[in-house]
This record gives structure tokens, C-alpha cells and sequence, in this order.
């Protein structure tokens, strides 16, 4: 099946080229990053984290959201999505792997890393982070190929797949939960210190993955000419949707805790936020523009006039995409370390290496999800 | 034996265990030493440009010197009271004293959020209340440094080694990649020195001793005295005490 993979006309080697070329581009400067350490990045003592944990955070989110298809299709045995559940399949396999390229590099020692599970620490998220993610990637990988080779050989899948496929399900949320953990169990940082914060995750998760899945649709149905059914793509405009709304109400409902209760220490964070410390307001224009955008996009979304429109709502999905990179990506880190532990604003600034080795582990993720799209496509058009 | 006497046999066994092993976890002995140091806030006031014991740590300890602000690295520094303590101090307190000079180092919190957290066993709190790091195990994930409240920890951003003004021998150097911080002068302590910044100072601003010994230095200020910690609060119940 693997040699599906990699048949295509012309167009799709340059296109397989280019994103091997972007990903090299990237290669080279985490090199430069592995010789002379994370120095490289805008990271520093208060803001020690950055641009490589925003991503992994968000993809974790794109991960976990192919539940919203698994769970219609194989619950609620929706039909339609029987023609792009593979997709949201390996859009999570993309994604999971993502998720564990940006935690590596972030790693200042990346040689030590099985130093996680040579000495386990059942106390520390991330170890359970790394048991999810890994568990979740296979998962999806044995599930996607059993379902493509079914599809092939024109037979149901194996009975067996069905125990895999509940499992799945609780899996998924698992994911983007111990990624929340991570974060809102940290009192040190207020901002983070919130048992909604997992919540907030999922429906944001459930937000973007979708609209990334619907965007995916939209560009194979130009360059494939891919047609999921127009009850599949009202579907999951649906699901950003309600997902949309339950994420704006969540995030008010943050707003409302933290600025009713005036708590100093929360206060200070979200007033950085929103509104700047001391001078500092870049972060506010970015919070404000996601913001802005997530509100625009629900209404958007759910006025006939503009999501019947096909390149109207191919934009507001894609700035609708942006806005959740920027909350649950930058914002969320951002916020959490400034002000800092004694009160300053550090500005964080990603640098032109970190950029590089970002759009470079884009690209590898990019690279790997056309592979097994292509796969996918040609065993679905091929009888 | 029939089944069921062995059931009712076997079922006792198991509750007299539990309750004999939640009996001994309930008496489990004190500890003996608990290392604590206490900070004369008056002193470092009426000293105010003094950098003795920062200097003296950080020679002993290989610390370098890094010039760029962001990605220094910290054993032991200064910051104003107002900074340190920003929500234990009232609008009052913060006009009058709020620029006092403050020493700031690892609180070697009787629980520690660092530890928690390290996906690797790298930092881990030793019997006498010591907060430790195993640079050869630290695999630069800096959890620990978004976990501690303080900002007690310091990562190093590249090669760090070119800034060491003097090398000292005795104590390992720390490559890039690794998080590090206060130690508490362990390799001191061992050989029954005091810190060295409790040492260095010339104003004896600084004791360091046993908090569960009645009689050692530390111990008797604290009876006296009317002392805060970093953050209450937060429940990490930090060892270093400072002396109003």
C-alpha cells in the first residue's frame, strides 16, 4: 500500500520537493541550535519557554480533535463521514507527531531524552504526556491502515479494530487533558493555575482541528478534485461552530473569575493580556486580534449568506485557525511567564532561527500528511 | 482448610496489614536535620551595594557571569523588597521599604513544585531538605523552571563555561543545556563548613542551621524575631527566612 504514497503527476513531486526543501532549511538551523544551544531562540531566564510549546500545545489540539468525526461515525454510525474519517485519522497522526517534533527540539539536552522513561517519574506530567502521545500515534496509525487496507480490499475492517476504536476515544481526550495538566498545575503561574484551563483546551481543540480538517477538505476538493459531499462539509462547519461558541464562552467565563474577583495575582496576567503591564502592550494586540477574529468567525459561521459562500468561508476558517494558534499557542505561554516572578515584563520575541526550525518542523508534518493523503486518495479513487 | 476459613483467614491477614502499615506511616520519626538560613533584611539595608556573598558563591561555584540579562544564570541575587514580595506587602509598606535590597536564592521549600514536576528524576528534595540537581541526568525541558514560584532556577542557554572568571576545581562546571541553581553548598555542608555566602558575609546578616535543632542560630532568630517567607501562600514552605 505504501507505494500509493508516493504515485502522482508532476505537480505533486514539486510540491514534495519544496516541502523537503523547506524542512532542510529547517534542519540546518536546529543544527546550528544543537551546536550552540537554545541560546539561539528569544527564550530566556523568565520566558523559558516559547514559540516551540505554543505549537505543541495547539497540534496536540489538532491531534485529539478526530474524535469529533470518530465518535459520529463510529457511534453514531453518521455514513457520510465514512469518506474523510482515514483523513481525520492521519491529520491526527500528523498532528501527534508535530506535537512530539516541537517538545524535542525544545529540549536542551535532546541526547538524554530517554532519560524519561530510563528513570520514570509517575509525579511529572510530561512523562504521562510522552505515554498519551506515543499510545495516541499508534493508535492512529494501526487504525488508519486498517481501515485504508479494508477500503482496499473492499472487506470490513478486522472486528478487532473496534476494541482500538473505543479505546481511541477516551485516548483522544486524554491527550489534550494532560496537556492542560501540564500547564494548571503549576500554581506559580497563575494564569495557568485554572481548572478550566482543560476544558478550554478541548473546545478549542475541537474548534480548530475540524476547521483544519475542513480547510484540508476544501484544498484537496481544488487540487484532487476530492469531493467529501456537501452533508460532510456542513457537518463539520457545524462542529467549529457550536465548538467555536462553547470556546468563546469558556474564555469569558476565565474573564469573569479573574476581573470580578480582582485577585491580585491572577489579575496581573490577564490585565498583561488584555490590556499590557507597565507599558508593555504587544501581547494585547495580539490577544485583541484573536479575540476580534474568534468573534467575527462565529458570526461568520453562522450566517447563511457567508458560509455558503465557499472562498468566504475558506478564509474565516483560515483566520479562524490563526486566532486559536495565537490563544491556546503564544498567548497562553506568553501570559503565563509575564508579568514575572518579580514583576517585570520581559518581552519575548521569537528569533529568525526559531522561525526557521518552526516552519521546518511545519513542513515535516506537512510532508508526512500529504504522503498519507495521497496513499488515502489513491486507494479511494483507484477501484 | 476449607475455602471459606481460608477466605476469612486470608481477608483478616489483609485488613490487619493495611491498618498495621497505616499505623506505621502515621509514626513515622521525625526528621533530625533541617537545613534553614535566615536573612537580616535591616543588614542588607544598611549595606546596600554589598555583593559579597553573591561574589564568594558564585567564585566557589563555577557560576558564569553571563552578560546578556535575559539568559543570566543565578545562584544567589538581589532584588527590592517590593519585587520580592510584591503581594505580601501593603501600598504602605511598599512606599516606605519597598526599595530595600533583598537577597533572593533557592527557598529549598519543604515542598518542593520543582520536583514534582521533573519528567526525569533530574531535581529531587534530599532528607535534610536539601533541593538537588543532577546535571548529567537534566534533560533541559525547563518544567521546573515554569513550576518553581520563585524564579530560583537558571537554564543554560548556550555554552556558558567562556564566562567563568576564575575556574575553581573543585566543583563541576555545567554545560549548555541544563538547568542549575543553589545547592545550599551540600559539598560544604558535608565537610561541616557553612554556606558560603553565610560565610562570606561580613555583617553577619546571614545564619544558617538546623530548624529542628532548638538551640542552632537560625532557630533562636526565628523565636525572636518576626520573619516572613517568599509567598506563604502558595504552601511550599520555603526554608529561607527573612528577618524584619
Amino acid at each position: 500500500m505504501i507505494e500509493k504514497a508516493l504515485s502522482g503527476g508532476k505537480s505533486y513531486w514539486l510540491w514534495l520537493l519544496f516541502l523537503c526543501g523547506v524542512t532542510v532549511y529547517g534542519m540546518i538551523f536546529y543544527i546550528q541550535q544543537l551546536i550552540y544551544g537554545l541560546g539561539i531562540t528569544g527564550m530566556g531566564r523568565d520566558v523559558s519557554w516559547g514559540l516551540y510549546i505554543a505549537n505543541f500545545t495547539f497540534f496536540v489540539g489538532v491531534a485529539a480533535s478526530a474524535v469529533m468525526l470518530v465518535i459520529p461515525y463510529y457511534l453514531h454510525r453518521v455514513k457520510e463521514y465514512g469518506k474523510i474519517i482515514i483523513l481525520a485519522e492521519f491529520c491526527a497522526v500528523a498532528s501527534v507527531f508535530l506535537a512530539i517534533a516541537f517538545v524535542f527540539v525544545d529540549l536542551g539536552k535532546p541526547e538524554r531524552i530517554f532519560n524519561i522513561i530510563l528513570y520514570p517519574s509517575l509525579n511529572s506530567l510530561l512523562f504521562w504526556d510522552m505515554i498519551v502521545l506515543t499510545g495516541y500515534l499508534i493508535l492512529n496509525l494501526i487504525l488508519g491502515w486498517c481501515g485504508l487496507e479494508a477500503e482496499k480490499k473492499e472487506i470490513e475492517p478486522p472486528s478487532w479494530t473496534k476494541v482500538l476504536i473505543y479505546i481511541s476515544i477516551p485516548w483522544a481526550i486524554s491527550i489534550h487533558t494532560v496537556t492542560a495538566f501540564i500547564y494548571c498545575g503549576l500554581f506559580a503561574r497563575p494564569f495557568w493555575f485554572s481548572a478550566l484551563l482543560a476544558p478550554r483546551f478541548l473546545a478549542s481543540a475541537f474548534t480548530s482541528g475540524p476547521a483544519i480538517l475542513l480547510i484540508l477538505c476544501i484544498l484537496l476538493k481544488g487540487f484532487r478534485g476530492f469531493n467529501p459531499g456537501i452533508d460532510v462539509l456542513e457537518n463539520l462547519k457545524k462542529t467549529v461552530s457550536y465548538a467555536l461558541s462553547v470556546h468563546i464562552f469558556f474564555l469569558l467565563v476565565e474573564f469573569f473569575t479573574v476581573f470580578y474577583s480582582d485577585h491580585p495575582e491572577h489579575l496581573k496576567h490577564f490585565s498583561y493580556m488584555l490590556f499590557g503591564y507597565k507599558g508593555h502592550n504587544g501581547l494585547a494586540f495580539l490577544s485583541w486580534t484573536s479575540i476580534v477574529l474568534s468573534v467575527f468567525s462565529f458570526i461568520f459561521l453562522i450566517l447563511k449568506k457567508v458560509s455558503e459562500n465557499p472562498k468566504a468561508i475558506f478564509v474565516t476558517l483560515l483566520l479562524l485557525v490563526f486566532a486559536i494558534w495565537l490563544e491556546k499557542g503564544l498567548i497562553l505561554i506568553l501570559s503565563g511567564f509575564n508579568p514575572t516572578h518579580e514583576a517585570e515584563v520581559v518581552t519575548y520575541i521569537p528569533t529568525f532561527q526559531e522561525i526557521s526550525i518552526t516552519l521546518g518542523i511545519w513542513s515535516l508534518g506537512a510532508l508526512i500528511l500529504t504522503l498519507l493523503y495521497n496513499m488515502a486518495l489513491n486507494v479511494k479513487e483507484k477501484p | 482448610m476449607r475455602r471459606r476459613d481460608f477466605l476469612k483467614i486470608a481477608g483478616l491477614g489483609f485488613i490487619s496489614g493495611l491498618f498495621l502499615s497505616s499505623v506505621s506511616f502515621s509514626f513515622k520519626p521525625t526528621r533530625r536535620v533541617r537545613w534553614g538560613i535566615t536573612i537580616d533584611v535591616l543588614q542588607c539595608k544598611k549595606n546596600r551595594d554589598c555583593k559579597v556573598c553573591i561574589e564568594a558563591c558564585h567564585e566557589i561555584h563555577n557560576v558564569p557571569d553571563v552578560p546578556d540579562p535575559k539568559e543570566k544564570v543565578m545562584w544567589i541575587w538581589t532584588s527590592t523588597f517590593e519585587k520580592a514580595f510584591e503581594n505580601e506587602l501593603g501600598p504602605l509598606v511598599k512606599e516606605t521599604r519597598g526599595s530595600d535590597p533583598v537577597l533572593l536564592l533557592c527557598n529549598h521549600c519543604e515542598n518542593p513544585p520543582c520536583v514534582k514536576v521533573c519528567p526525569t528524576g533530574a531535581t529531587w528534595k534530599r532528607e535534610d531538605g536539601i533541593v538537588m540537581m543532577d546535571y548529567h541526568r537534566c534533560i533541559g525541558c525547563r518544567y521546573c523552571m515554569a513550576a518553581c514560584p520563585y524564579g530560583s532556577r537558571s537554564f543554560n542557554w548556550k555554552d556558558n563555561r567562556r564566562y567563568i572568571k576564575k575556574l575553581n576545581y573543585d566543583f563541576p562546571v555545567r554545560t549548555k543545556g541544563v538547568v542549575e541553581k543553589c545547592n545550599l553548598c551540600e559539598e560544604r555542608i558535608s565537610k561541616n563548613l557553612l554556606p558560603r555566602c553565610v560565610e562570606a558575609c561580613p555583617y553577619g546578616a546571614l545564619t544558617f542551621g538546623n530548624l529542628n535543632d532548638f538551640q542552632s542560630s537560625p532557630s533562636r532568630l526565628l523565636r525572636e524575631r518576626l520573619s516572613i517567607v517568599r509567598k506563604p501562600h502558595l504552601g511550599t514552605l520555603p526554608n529561607v527566612f527573612y528577618l524584619l
